[in-house]
């Protein structure tokens, strides 16, 4: 093993880790953002409500994300109206696809979460806050979402853990994230095993740290409460 | 849009061969390894613990995509090694062979959580009744626990399946000929890159219902004789 070359290149990794963690940070957000509606029009009573999120998270789920991601990328080129449309100059550069497609492969993961989490509340709970005169939007705000939220933070932390490792395909377009700037990196060098072993280690130091912080955020939110109290 | 495939249905059709029976040979691979990895962890010697929770944290802590990359590309020093004391020196790891160790590793890193959990759900009573009975350990192992671990495991192994399914689109990165790499080789003569994207969704959308149903047979058998609970 050649330790000298990892520590030259080690900075130019710190780089591709950055654009990493921007990349997963930006996709995970959006995507709790656009989940939400989704989630909650998924878990709706009306079939034709339900249908349309169905749809999309049968398909973001079905397929593979490095397929998403080429749809993204080379797929739109092809119809005339979207190059000569306003939203070429993003749909040209990979770094708003890796962003598009990672979104919203993401926020089909979150709404099934979110599905879930609504479903564990309680029904009683629900009923005592109607009973004690909460409007609709009062229940939702002070008791559906306090428990859904401490319900899904776990499953929400595991998605973006897949998706930190999911960021690594956003190399084929040509991105220099951790994984694209490592195989620049052994273009240059021919010396695969220490620098694929090195963005290894960097994957399991961001694993670590985000593992940590929820962690800290779960103890913070009192996750455990919920739990013990059973 | 048109939907004729400018004559590369048979290549997409043996790219969706290619990409079944790589998933089959990972699957395979990978539940060994998922089973020695449970039995590791739940084993009584400290090493084999330790060995086993390196093995699932490591694997499970590295992108799928860097596993592949690092078994085609970076083996091929180690694989030379072992060609040239057996007297082949030109001997190298091929994509497919590559693909099958990096997602049955993989698998298998998760697959070990999966069968843990089915060995601990186990209750203790009927491996002691073993013991009482005279089972050695080993005869416990197979005749006690294995059977009545696949009925827990399924549902877990299940959704392991579909993403492994999915992730074999990764392969394609090291030039194995499956969906992936054939629908690219259209888009690239066709120029029609959203057309055949959207066929090779259809075609992962098609295998994943297909998965989804077989699942759902085998959940059927394996449940047979249990009462599903109220809750």
């Amino acid at each position: 093993m050649n330790w000298d070359v990892i520590w030259k290149w080690t900075p130019k990794l710190v780089e591709g880790a950055w654009l990493t963690l921007e990349l997963v940070g930006i996709a995970v957000i959006v995507g709790l953002l656009i989940a939400i509606p989704l989630g909650m029009a998924r878990s709706s009573k009306l079939w034709y409500v339900r249908a349309v999120p169905y749809s999309y998270i049968f398909f973001f789920r079905g397929t593979p994300l490095l397929l998403q991601l080429f749809l993204v990328y080379y797929g739109v080129a092809q119809f005339e109206a979207v190059r000569e449309g306003p939203l070429w100059p993003y749909l040209r550069d990979p770094y708003w696809c890796a962003l598009i497609a990672m979104t919203l492969h993401t926020a089909a993961y979150i709404a099934e979460i979110i599905r879930g989490a609504i479903y564990a509340v309680p029904a009683g709970e629900v009923e005592a806050a109607r009973a004690l005169g909460m409007s609709r939007w009062q229940t939702l705000v002070h008791v559906v979402l306090p428990r859904a939220i401490r319900i899904g933070l776990p499953a929400y932390s595991n998605e973006v853990i897949l998706m930190l490792k999911a960021s690594s395909l956003a190399s084929t377009i040509t991105l220099l994230e951790l994984t694209g700037m490592a195989r620049t990196i052994i273009a240059r060098t021919y010396l695969p095993v220490e620098i694929f072993f090195a963005a290894g280690l960097f994957y399991l130091l961001m694993t670590f740290l985000l593992v940590q912080g929820f962690r800290l955020l779960e103890r913070w939110l009192r996750v455990d409460a919920l739990y013990s109290s059973r | 849009m048109n939907f004729d495939l400018h004559g590369f249905g048979p290549a997409l059709w043996a790219g969706t061969l290619m990409t079944i029976q790589l998933a089959v040979a990972s699957v395979a691979c990978g539940l060994v390894l998922g089973l020695l990895g449970a039995l590791a962890k739940t084993s009584r010697s400290r090493i084999l613990r330790l060995l086993g929770d390196t093995y699932s944290t490591l694997v499970r802590g590295v992108p799928e995509l860097l596993w592949v990359l690092l078994i085609f590309y970076g083996s091929v020093g180690v694989v030379q090694a072992i060609g040239e004391a057996i007297g082949q020196p030109q001997l190298e790891l091929s994509p497919f062979a590559a693909g099958v160790l990096a997602l049955a590793l993989c698998f298998g890193a998760y697959a070990t959580e999966v069968f843990r959990g089915a060995i601990l759900a186990i209750p203790r009573g009927h491996q002691e009744a073993g013991l009482a009975l005279g089972m050695s350990r080993r005869r416990i192992f197979w005749r006690l626990v294995l059977p009545q671990m696949w009925r827990i495991a399924l549902p877990g192994l299940g959704n392991l399946f579909m993403i492994l399914m999915k992730d074999t689109a990764l392969v394609s990165v090291v030039g194995l000929n499956e969906v992936m790499r054939q629908t690219q080789v259209a888009v690239t003569s066709s120029k029609q890159p959203f057309t055949f994207f959207m066929v090779a969704a259809a075609i992962y959308l098609g295998l994943t219902v297909i998965s989804m149903l077989a699942l759902h047979v085998f959940e059927k058998r394996a449940n047979r004789g249990f009462v599903r609970s109220a809750a």
